[in-house]
């Protein structure tokens, strides 16, 4: 049963093939079931695979389809490696990813290029699973290149607007510093350990590399910026709230549930090397932090409602890295679950709203919406809920181990608790700003909503999704033999205070939000009346202006560059040889004068030539 | 019997073929090019002759045959295309060919 797991990645694949080979052609009643068929067979197999591997009692299995190439001692194949991290990944992708798929028929089906979205949707899900199922870096590294294709094709989707392939291409330029970073990494480790299996190599570093010793930090450091670039962290964050281009099925899928988590799953997945690390561990926490932090407060600024969910998915990976930072493996995977669980709920929640109000995405447009769209109100208040670790929803369970793990550290251990906590603040604030905002209050819609959009394939997956979002926290993650280091649930003995503070924080934020959104206690256009307070709102909407910056230091000198050297200089070499053979063309096309008795002459000449040379000789 | 030295042949076959080749170059009308090729055939072919005479081989005599053949079939082709070049430019003058100029 097990060796089914090929399967996995071959039923989006063929999907994909399907529909690609058919040029996009297909009309919808057959592409949509194609489409979504594909996912729902392969989550099928993929929660046989994992029942099975649940009872082998098995700590790891390994399936080769075949080998991908073979040079030398060096031979990755088309290999799976199915353990406790990559089953919960793969459930993840392939049953969240399922449920957008469904969605995703409904919300789509006014659209002509139908068959197309699908194709891109399922290739991204054949790539996604090789990137967690992949037992050696090089089919990860596919997978991880595919993902970013498919993201590229995906934003881009509706082309005939040029902003969204601009959205596109940065996402795909900003990920890309990120791959080459990994791409050396890889390099790196396989100069240094001789293999790009996951397990030898672990083996092999653990052997060969002292802890902190400068191969370690350079190779986790490396990977680090993989990671970084893929999940949209410091520095390279600049990408995911542009991202929100593409269709919503697409910033659920993507740029919520699996792609962007998968930086939180190379580091997982390296984690031994990273723990040999311990300063680049470190760095990882930092880094989570800072970004929460940051874009905690730009979240706050957004009016369009699908980027305040981006930085707000933004913050929510920062959480992950910080859990990953301090060690606390399985809750980061945990939270990556949860977060799977409530931000797809919430994405495909907003994309109920947008549709129903005509393409509206703008929350100030909104309000007043919780009669109108019931579904979608349920929806954005068990997500937000979920979002904001209210007690008992999934959210709450998967935060609470990231922070506590992050108690447990020694020494800095409590700051990175505290900027958690506050993060979490932020949270319940720009979470429940966009919820007041949209759902009460008086409505300032342009076109007032007429009924809300559904129908069973969009409503199914809202209300299983609700279900996870809320219920989600119950699930055990079997990871206790991937992170062997014995920092499973429930072993935190903290004080009743500090669990107090988690529990209020989120509370107050949402109370906070309460007082300015809903009862309007306290007015925003107040906060907002001095000159700093603008300045600090257009700073942090410009999301701290690393996009002017990245504006400033990389793009205009490079644009500079290009102009500076718009003929080429190493091309001017070619162009060298190009001239001279024209000139060398112009000469000879001299001779060729087409008269008939020219060329009579010169054979003639031509042959006394010859003969008196030869008779001279 | 006086014979023919070997060398008035010779300078003959020379002085034809280069009459000929003289035609060939500076003639315009095409139908004396074509005269002109033939004069410089037959030149080689009596050089053929005379050899073969001067040595007594049948290999000249042969070879004497086979240019004949080639000038007929030479002639039969260079016609039919002096035919199809006259129709189409109505005219014999061979620099009016010259739309291969590069």
């Amino acid at each position: 049963m097990l060796e089914l797991i090929w399967l996995l990645p071959a039923f989006p694949l063929l999907g994909f093939l399907a529909l690609v080979l058919t040029g996009g052609r297909l009309p919808m009643q057959i592409a949509g079931p194609i489409g979504a068929g594909s996912i729902g067979l392969s989550f099928a197999v993929a929660a046989l695979v994992a029942s099975e591997f649940l009872n082998s009692g098995l700590e790891s299995f390994t399936y080769e389809a075949w080998v991908w190439m073979s040079v030398g001692g060096f031979n990755p194949g088309f290999t799976f490696y199915l353990d406790g991290l990559s089953m919960v990944m793969m459930l993840i992708i392939t049953g969240v990813g399922f449920l957008i798929h469904l969605y995703a028929t409904g919300y789509m089906s006014d659209d002509p290029s139908f068959a197309r979205f699908f194709s891109y949707m399922n290739l991204f899900v054949s790539a996604m699973l090789m990137l967690v199922l992949g037992d050696n870096l090089v089919l990860l590294y596919l997978g991880w290149e595919g993902v970013g294709l498919c993201s590229y094709l995906l934003i881009g989707f509706w082309y005939t607007n040029p902003t969204n392939g601009y959205a596109a291409r940065k996402a795909f330029v900003v990920t890309r510093v990120g791959d080459t970073s990994m791409a050396i990494g890889l390099f790196l480790l396989f100069a240094q350990l001789g293999t790009l299996n996951i397990q030898d190599m672990l083996h092999a570093a653990e052997m060969q590399w002292s802890v902190g010793s400068g191969f370690a930090v350079a190779a986790s450091l490396l990977l680090l910026g993989g990671a970084v670039g893929k999940s949209a962290q410091l520095p390279l964050q600049t990408w995911l709230p542009d991202a929100m281009a593409g269709p919503t099925p697409i910033s659920a899928l993507i740029h919520a549930a699996p792609m962007v988590t998968a930086g939180v799953y190379l580091i997982a997945r390296t984690h031994p090397l990273f723990e040999m690390a311990p300063s680049v561990q470190l760095l990882v926490a930092l880094i989570g932090l800072v970004t929460l932090l940051l874009s905690g407060f730009t979240a706050m600024t957004q009016s369009d409602i699908k980027r305040i969910l981006a930085y707000s998915t933004v913050s929510q990976i920062g959480y992950m890295f910080l859990g990953l930072g301090v060690g606390a493996w399985s809750a980061a995977i945990f939270h990556l679950m949860t977060h799977a669980f409530f931000k797809a709920l919430l994405f495909l929640a907003s994309g109920t709203v947008i549709l129903s109000l005509h393409h509206e995405q703008n929350i100030f447009k909104m309000g007043g919406l919780r009669k109108a769209l019931p579904v979608s109100f349920f929806s954005f208040l068990i997500g937000s809920l979920a979002l904001t670790a209210f007690p008992f929803t999934s959210g709450y369970f998967s935060k609470d181990e990231i922070l506590l793990g992050a108690l447990e550290l020694e020494g800095v251990g409590f700051w990175f608790w505290l900027g958690g906590v506050v993060g979490a603040f932020f949270t319940g604030i720009y979470t429940f700003r966009l919820f007041f905002i949209v759902f009460f209050g008086d409505s300032h819609a342009e076109h007032p909503p007429g009924k809300e959009v559904g129908g069973w394939h969009m409503n199914g997956p809202l209300i299983l999704l609700m279900t996870l979002a809320l219920a989600g926290g119950f699930i055990h993650v079997p990871l206790d033999d991937v992170f062997s280091h014995g920092e499973g649930y429930g072993e935190h003995h903290v004080s009743g205070l500090i669990h107090g503070i988690m529990i209020a924080v989120p509370l107050l934020g949402i109370a906070v939000s309460y007082l300015f959104f809903m009862s309007k206690t306290f007015s925003v256009d107040k906060l907002m009346a001095s000159a700093l307070a603008k300045k600090l709102h257009a700073f942090w909407f410009g999301g701290w202006g690393f996009d002017t910056l990245y504006n400033a230091v990389l793009v205009r000198p490079f644009l500079y560059l290009a102009r500076v050297n718009r003929k080429d200089i190493v091309d001017s070499f070619y162009a060298l040889v190009v001239t001279v053979s024209q000139a060398a063309n112009g000469l000879i096309v001299k001779s060729q004068t087409g008269s008939l008795r020219w060329y009579a002459l010169t054979v003639a000449g031509g042959l006394v030539v010859m003969v008196s040379l030869g008779a001279t000789l | 019997m006086e014979t023919i030295p070997v060398e008035h042949g010779f300078v003959l076959a020379g002085i034809l073929f280069c009459l000929g080749l003289i035609g060939v170059l500076t003639r315009r009308n095409v139908v004396f090019v074509l005269m002109s090729l033939e004069i410089m055939l037959n030149a080689s072919g009596l050089a053929f002759i005379v050899a073969a005479a001067r040595w007594g081989h049948a290999e000249g005599q042969v070879m004497f045959l086979m240019i004949l053949t080639l000038a007929a079939a030479e002639v039969a082709v260079g016609l039919g295309l002096i035919i199809q070049m006259f129709r189409r430019f109505q005219t014999v003058d061979i620099n009016v060919l010259s739309e291969m100029k590069g």
